[in-house]
Formats: structure tokens, C-alpha cells, sequence
């Protein structure tokens, strides 16, 4: 009970830092605000930040679950076969290696201001690495197993099936760890670039009107948003691979 | 080349069938690419039906290849395997395998691992569905057999080694194969377990009688295992040596002790010893 306590500690005790930091350095509040006036800023701009929180977790997650499809299905492409998985990674890290900065003006000329730049987004800064662990879990079995299983007659398909991906499953969740909180970081660079909406917008808004606690309430927001989308991610991967971490499990309950 | 002994000769057994079930002419096989080293060279190895045969060598002398040509995983470059009366051309598809590395998959019960073979293999993968009830009847009772009873619903890792290589046996011999490979099954298990599990692998074999060829580093395991006892020279492999142990089973491991069979033992580390230091001409 007591180590469950401890991370929300860490968190209130860097706050106080930080509350403490600029009185002793007596910050400017356009510079850095205190966290008294960045939660003050949350509450007395709710609705319009709910109403911008709210654009911004549908991008993300609209994003993040079209990058969880295709990652899924081109990391298993990728991952049993040696010769594609050749032929097309070197296309996939140039395409991963552009800022995506950059490409939100494209999309914006393509699909106009509005959710489409901030999912599109989201998604490509989030596949990647859903597409790499995956095709690692599929094209790491055991040699052993192949020849157990292809002495067997085992089809291509059956391997892929019965033991590629079940072994892919650890990976896989480890990759959505990362990719939800990516994902974020796609949604709010395209609110920020150009958006009618969204968490990027209304800080781009705010920092323009030097209302500093208000942009430092947006960032606030997006960290409270992507923790509690990683709880989401961590509680789907205790359900279903529960057998890749036996080992915490059985300290935990004290085996 | 061997000296005659009163308990095991070199002649072939009485019972030698017409046509080999495993069959091996002049097998060469080189590792892929431009210069790959010739693993195996004219290696001929013939293995009746029903025969238990195990082959022994120095390391790396390429027994674990010979198991890939033999099952079809890896094209002989040269010769011809035949096996069943037909030409391999490509993986078998009834093949009971098992390794040192037990491979169990980590996410299934003992029980569905041992069951894995039944899913891939015809015809049994067709009626898994409606037979499920006595194909696990079965998958059970090969597990008890093997001393696993109670461990079904159990995973990989709650298993000592020992439980695992159990376990790998039956996964290889749960759709009644007609072939087993065993590469080195009990390469990593302690001296006692390994010998519990060689009654074990002849309780298994003596009930529906398999061919079996058995790779292994363990020459008492060899001859005590074994109809007949291979000796594989370096690399490029073949069969420079071979040795008939016509004693009736079940067998004693009280025998492995005895002063003829520690003699035959010292006979077949000779032979391994000379294989050894023969230096291969080419490679």
C-alpha cells in the first residue's frame, strides 16, 4: 500500500519544488508560473479546456487505433518474411526519420484545418514503433520451434498463427506504451501548426495572449491525458500477457 | 574394426526388414553460399523400420545437420534420402521432434503444448474439433505415462528441466508418429534425471515401436538406448563406425554398469577419439 503511495509523492513533492523554486527565485509569472496559478488557470478556464481536451484525445486516439491496425498488420507481414521485411524497412525509416512538423502543412493543403491533419498525424508518429516490435516478436521464434513445427507439415500460416503472433503479444504492448504518448505528441504538434481546436491550439492562443499559466495548464492537461492513457495500455497487457511477466506477478503476491 | 564381444556383436539383427524406412545414399551436403564448407559427404546411413539407432560424434561434426536432411528441412545437395519409400524432396509433414531446448510455448498449459502437434498434423488436425474430449484423454494419459500426471494445466515455467524434456517427448510422440528425431533431448538435464528420463524414452518407444534416431554426446545413453550405435567422423560427416546392441528390452540400466558394456563404451570413445584427430582432407 505504502509503494503504491510513493509515485503520487514523487508528483507532490515536484510540485512543491516547483511552487517553491519561484518564490525563492521570484520568477516572473509570463516566465514560469507557480503550480498554484497553473491549477488556478485549469479551473477557471474548464470549459473551454475540457472542450479542447476533449478534440484532442479523439485525434489521438483515432490516430493511435489506425496505427494500432496497421502496425499490427504490417509488423506481421514484415516479421515472416525475411525478404520484405529487407525490401521495405529502409522505406519505413526514411519515412519515420521526416519531422513530422513538416508534413502537417501537406496535410493541411490536402484535408483542410481540422481533425483530419491531427489524426493523420498522431498515426504516422505512432505506427513505427508498433510496426518494429511487432515484426521483431513474429521473426524471433525459436529456431527449434520452426523445425518442431515445420516437421509437422506446418504451413507458413500455421506457424504465424500458433506461435508468431501469441509470441509478438509482449511486444506488441510494449510498443503501445510508447506509441499513446507519441501519439499525443502528433495530435498537438498539428493543433499547434494549424487547428481550429484541440489542446496545441488553445495553448498557441494563450501564448500569443501571454496568458503564461494558461499554455503551462494545456501542458498539464496533455501529461494528465497521456498517463491515463498509459494506464489504459498497461492494464490491456496484464490481461493478455500475463504469462511474458509470471516472475513480478509471483513477487508480488508474495510467492 | 571392432573387436568381437560376448554380449553385442556387429552383425546386423535377424529381424532386418527388405527395404529400410530411413534411407541415405551418398548424402553430401554443403552450407548455403559460394564457399560454404561441406557438412556432410558420402554418408550413407540406413535405419529399419521400427530401429532405434543412435548416432554419436565428435562436436560439430554435423549430426544436427544430418537430423535437418533426414527430415527434409534442408535439401541434401547430394544423394538421395528416402524415407517411407519416397524421395525427400521437402519437410516431412509427420515428424515427432525434440531438442535439448524443449521449446514449450510459454502461453499455453502443459497439457495444450503437448497438444500443439495435433493442430498441424493431418488427419487429426481435421477432427480435433469434435474429438477434443478424447484426444486430451489421450494428451493425458501420455502425460502420465511420462510421470506429468497433475502438471497439466501447469505452464512451462512453473517445470523443472527435467518436466519440460517430459513434456517435449510427449508433444513429439502425441500423433504417433512413425519417425522421431531427438537431437541431444537430454544434453542439459543433471546425470539422475537424465537416466530416469532414458526408461522413460524406452517405455515410450517399446509402446508403439517408432523409428528413432537419437543424436546424442552420451555414449552409455547411446548403447543403452539403442539397436544400433553410429559413429560419425569430422567434419564433412559420415558414418565411419557402427555397433549392434542386440540385448532384448526392456533393459536394465543395472547393465550400463556392467564390465561389457563399460568396455563396448570404451570402444565406441576409441573410435570418437580417432575420428576426432583425422584431419579432413577438404572441407
Amino acid at each position: 500500500m505504502l509503494e503504491k503511495m510513493i509515485p503520487v509523492g514523487v508528483v507532490v513533492a515536484m510540485f512543491l519544488l516547483w511552487e517553491l523554486a519561484v518564490v525563492a527565485f521570484a520568477m516572473p509569472e509570463f516566465i514560469l508560473p507557480p503550480p498554484s496559478k497553473v491549477f488556478a488557470a485549469v479551473w477557471e478556464w474548464r470549459v473551454p479546456i475540457l472542450d479542447n481536451a476533449g478534440r484532442t484525445l479523439y485525434t489521438t486516439v483515432v490516430g493511435f487505433g489506425l496505427a494500432i491496425i496497421t502496425g499490427l498488420l504490417l509488423g506481421v507481414i514484415l516479421g515472416s518474411s525475411g525478404a520484405i521485411y529487407r525490401a521495405v524497412y529502409p522505406v519505413l525509416i526514411g519515412f519515420n526519420s521526416v519531422p513530422k512538423v513538416a508534413v502537417v502543412p501537406i496535410l493541411v493543403i490536402w484535408f483542410g484545418i481540422g481533425t483530419v491533419p491531427a489524426i493523420i498525424t498522431a498515426f504516422l508518429i505512432s505506427f513505427f514503433p508498433i510496426v518494429v516490435n511487432v515484426s521483431t516478436g513474429v521473426a524471433t521464434v525459436e529456431p527449434e520451434m520452426l523445425d518442431v513445427l515445420r516437421a509437422l507439415g506446418a504451413s507458413k500460416r500455421d506457424i504465424i498463427l500458433k506461435v508468431g503472433i501469441p509470441r509478438a503479444m509482449p511486444y506488441f504492448f510494449a510498443s503501445l506504451k510508447i506509441a499513446i504518448t507519441v501519439a499525443f505528441v502528433g495530435s498537438i504538434i498539428a493543433e499547434t501548426v494549424a487547428s481550429n481546436k484541440g489542446i496545441g491550439h488553445l495553448m498557441t492562443v494563450a501564448a500569443s495572449r501571454f496568458e503564461v499559466p494558461l499554455v503551462f495548464a494545456g501542458l498539464l492537461v496533455t501529461a494528465v491525458m497521456g498517463v491515463a492513457m498509459y494506464m489504459v495500455a498497461t492494464f490491456f497487457e496484464r490481461g493478455m500477457t500475463g504469462w511474458a511477466t509470471r516472475g513480478m506477478d509471483g513477487v508480488q503476491a508474495g510467492l | 574394426m571392432a573387436t568381437p564381444a560376448p554380449l553385442m556383436a556387429m552383425d546386423a539383427p535377424a529381424n532386418a526388414p527388405a527395404r529400410p524406412f530411413v534411407e541415405l545414399d551418398r548424402v553430401a551436403l554443403r552450407y548455403p553460399g559460394s564457399h560454404g564448407a561441406l557438412a556432410l559427404r558420402d554418408l550413407n546411413l540406413r535405419v529399419g523400420k521400427g530401429e532405434f539407432v543412435a548416432i554419436v560424434g565428435p562436436s560439430g561434426c554435423g549430426k544436427s545437420t544430418l537430423m535437418k536432411v533426414v527430415t527434409g528441412l534442408w535439401p541434401a545437395s547430394e544423394g538421395a534420402v528416402i524415407v517411407g519409400g519416397h524421395e525427400v524432396s521437402g519437410p516431412l509433414k509427420f515428424v515427432g521432434m525434440a531438442f535439448q531446448n524443449s521449446v514449450q510455448l510459454p502461453w499455453r498449459t502443459t497439457l495444450a503444448n503437448v497438444m500443439l502437434p495435433l493442430e498441424i498434423v493431418e488427419p487429426h488436425r481435421r477432427k480435433l474439433r469434435r474429438e477434443r474430449k478424447a484426444y486430451e484423454a489421450r494428451a493425458r494419459e501420455l502425460l502420465a505415462t511420462v510421470g506429468l500426471a497433475g502438471s497439466e494445466s501447469r505452464y512451462p515455467w512453473q517445470l523443472s528441466g527435467g518436466m519440460q524434456q517430459r513434456a517435449s517427448l510427449c508433444r513429439a510422440l502425441i500423433h504417433q508418429p512413425n519417425l522421431l528425431m531427438l537431437d541431444e533431448p537430454f544434453g542439459a538435464l543433471d546425470a539422475f534425471t537424465k537416466e530416469e528420463l532414458w526408461g522413460v524414452l524406452q517405455d515410450l518407444y517399446l509402446a508403439t515401436r517408432p523409428t528413432v534416431i537419437l543424436v546424442t554426446h552420451d555414449l552409455r545413453e547411446a548403447l543403452y538406448l539403442a539397436d544400433r550405435v553410429l559413429v560419425m567422423s569430422n567434419r564433412p560427416g559420415r558414418i565411419v563406425h557402427e555397433r549392434h546392441n542386440p540385448d532384448p528390452r526392456p533393459r536394465d540400466l543395472d547393465e550400463t554398469f556392467s564390465a561389457d558394456f563399460t568396455r563396448i563404451v570404451a570402444e565406441l570413445r576409441h573410435h570418437i577419439s580417432q575420428a576426432r584427430r583425422e584431419v579432413s582432407t577438404d572441407a
